[in-house]
């Protein structure tokens, strides 16, 4: 669906370069809901903007549904980027333009006739809840509802791909998922692509089937959201993890415990059903460790459950290694802390 | 105050007065719609071209930028007696003549349509660049961006210039008269001025003052209206 294949971007001043984006190689498949997480200056906004040539790349191709943007003339540009609809973390809205103004626009742009841009506009409307705002101008609404016009606007030409820049930084926690949850809900319903910029992991846990960690314009780990984060790699992926379910254990407590003999602290990370099996009963009776319990959380990826649960085991070295052998049996992802 | 009874009384006054004043105030209202209405006409392609053709915006080319920013400044640093004088030449041969109200509004065009230039580029640049990369990303061409995004965007703003510029512009007229432009100005240094007709003078620049309260006031009341900020 869209191929990234060895983008490059660099920034060239008069007096020096900076280079944004190194090496970019990304899928993203039809109907994903991909996002892409990194701390600010990242590159993530250069890598999106890119994404339908806001920004030129220095090197690499962007290949959406087929057609390579690097390589489209201006005219051809322009009716492509109808198809790749965009939202922001500032809206950008017509100040001048009510809400329903605002979903006409890129109608006009696209030249439809009048009469079809008044049959899509009373379509869209109810599918983003603004019915009652249509004759509002920009400066009345509250963030949500900006956003709502934003997401109206940018599906108005049925594009195949939406991307979101930071769509949910400026707004509070409770219309974050609103907004999130509208945009699941248009991607199951359209079977919409949507790329997601952002620096918030809550966004990622919410809403995304796929994540992509950006780091000094590098993409340093990437995977089905479940993989990474039950097995992140980087450092950077498990703070952002860390972020959204904290399972650090206080350093003092940590040095308390590696005092003790035959003593071993593990994370046991579980998803979906495995969550509700008897698995520390079973750990008791059947490796003969004792198992202390640390910490817990569970919480939803998605819509399966994700947790982590940290033990500490007493053992001999052979009970430890069966009791962790056991754990791994069941479909469990097994990190030990020390 | 003798003096003021008798005259205000004289029939003759009267008569004098209507001869002139609403005279004037036709000439001067023609200059200055005449002038604002084509100082616009040259002034927005001309600031819309600064605006676009400047760093990080829709078509970015310096040279055009500097070319064009250099002309407007130079006529900018004319001073209007000597911009008339200088331009005689080119004026006789756009109207013909380089004496009355018709040659007096080719001046007043070449010295505010810069002007206007560099209001409608300040109005323009007001317009977030989040916006125009919005428009961008829907696929709209550099005109469709001028026509439908830089213009009504920045239309309440623009508006205000307006009325900026025609008080400017009325302003000037009070010159025209070196080139028998007529008007109100022109009335004024006349009658007030030349021949010490003070009552004259009061009543010249009273209507020039009424004029003036009525622009601004009418710029300002559409401007909030246009404005949804
Ligand atoms: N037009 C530009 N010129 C020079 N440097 C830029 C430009 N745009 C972005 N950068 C730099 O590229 C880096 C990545 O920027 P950006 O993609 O906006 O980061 P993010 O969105 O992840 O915060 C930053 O260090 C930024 O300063
Ligand atoms: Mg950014």
């Amino acid at each position: 669906m869209i191929y990234i294949n060895n983008l490059s971007k660099v920034f060239t001043t008069t007096k020096d370069s900076f280079t944004a984006l190194e090496d970019i190689n990304l899928h993203i498949p039809k109907g994903a809901i991909y996002g892409i997480i990194g701390l600010s200056g990242a590159g993530k906004s250069t890598l999106i903007r890119c994404m339908n040539m806001l920004e030129n790349p220095s090197s690499g191709e962007i290949i959406i549904d087929g057609q390579n943007m690097t390589q489209l003339s201006g005219k051809e540009l322009r009716k492509t980027r109808q198809s790749i609809g965009m939202i922001f973390q500032h809206f950008n809205l017509l100040e001048s333009r009510t809400v329903s103004d605002n979903i006409v626009f890129p109608l006009e742009i696209a030249g439809w006739p009048k009469k079809k841009i008044t049959q899509r506009v009373r379509e869209l409307l109810p599918l983003v809840g603004l019915e009652e705002r249509a004759d509002a101008y920009p400066a009345q609404l509250s963030g949500g509802q900006k956003q709502r016009v934003g997401i109206a606007r940018a599906l108005a030409t049925n594009p195949s791909v939406l991307l979101c820049d930071e769509a949910t930084s400026a707004l509070d926690p409770q219309t974050t998922v609103s907004i999130l949850d509208l945009l699941k809900e248009i991607n199951e319903k359209f079977n919409l692509t949507i790329v997601i910029i952002t620096h918030e992991m809550k966004v990622i846990k919410e809403i995304c089937t796929d994540v992509a960690v950006i780091d000094q314009a590098h993409i340093v780990e990437h995977g089905p959201v479940e993989s990474v984060f039950i097995n992140p790699q980087s450092g950077v992926a498990k703070e952002f993890i860390s972020s959204v379910f904290p399972n650090q254990l206080p350093a003092q407590l940590l040095a308390e415990l590696a005092q003790r003999p035959g003593s071993q602290i593990i994370a046991v990370h579980f998803l979906g059903t495995a969550a509700s099996e008897p698995i520390i009963s079973d750990l008791i009776r059947q490796c003969g460790v004792t198992v202390n319990i640390l910490h817990g959380n569970i919480d939803r990826l998605r819509s399966t459950l994700f947790g982590t649960l940290t033990l500490e085991l007493q053992g001999s070295p052979a009970n430890l290694q069966e009791a962790r052998e056991y754990l791994t049996s069941r479909n469990l992802t097994v990190e030990v802390i020390q | 105050m003798e003096n003021l009874i008798t005259m205000f009384s004289d029939p003759a006054y009267w008569d004098s007065l209507s001869r002139i004043i609403p005279k004037a105030l036709n000439e001067t209202l023609y200059m200055v719609i005449v002038s604002t209405f084509l100082a616009y006409l040259l002034g927005i392609p001309m600031g819309v071209l600064l605006v676009i053709t400047s760093d990080n915006h829709i078509l970015p080319n310096p040279w055009i930028e500097r070319i064009l920013g250099t002309i407007i400044n130079i006529f900018r640093s004319i001073p209007f007696i000597i911009l008339i004088v200088a331009l005689m030449p080119f004026t006789e041969l756009v109207v013909g003549t380089y004496i009355g109200t018709k040659a007096a509004i080719v001046a007043l065009v070449v010295s505010a349509a810069p002007f206007v230039a560099r209001m409608v580029e300040s109005s323009l640049k007001e317009v977030s660049a989040g916006v125009i990369e919005a428009a961008l990303s829907m696929g709209a061409s550099p005109w469709q961006i001028i026509r439908k995004v830089l213009l009504p965007e920045a239309k309440s703003s623009l508006v205000l210039g307006v009325a900026i510029t025609t008080i400017n512009i009325i302003a000037y007229t009070a010159m025209a008269g070196a080139v028998g432009g007529g008007g109100l100005g022109d009335v004024a240094i006349q009658y007030g001025y030349n021949r010490y007709r003070s009552d004259m003078m009061l009543i010249t620049v009273f209507i020039l003052v009424v004029i003036v309260q009525l622009i601004q006031w009418s710029g300002t009341t559409l401007a909030k209206k246009l404005f949804h900020r």
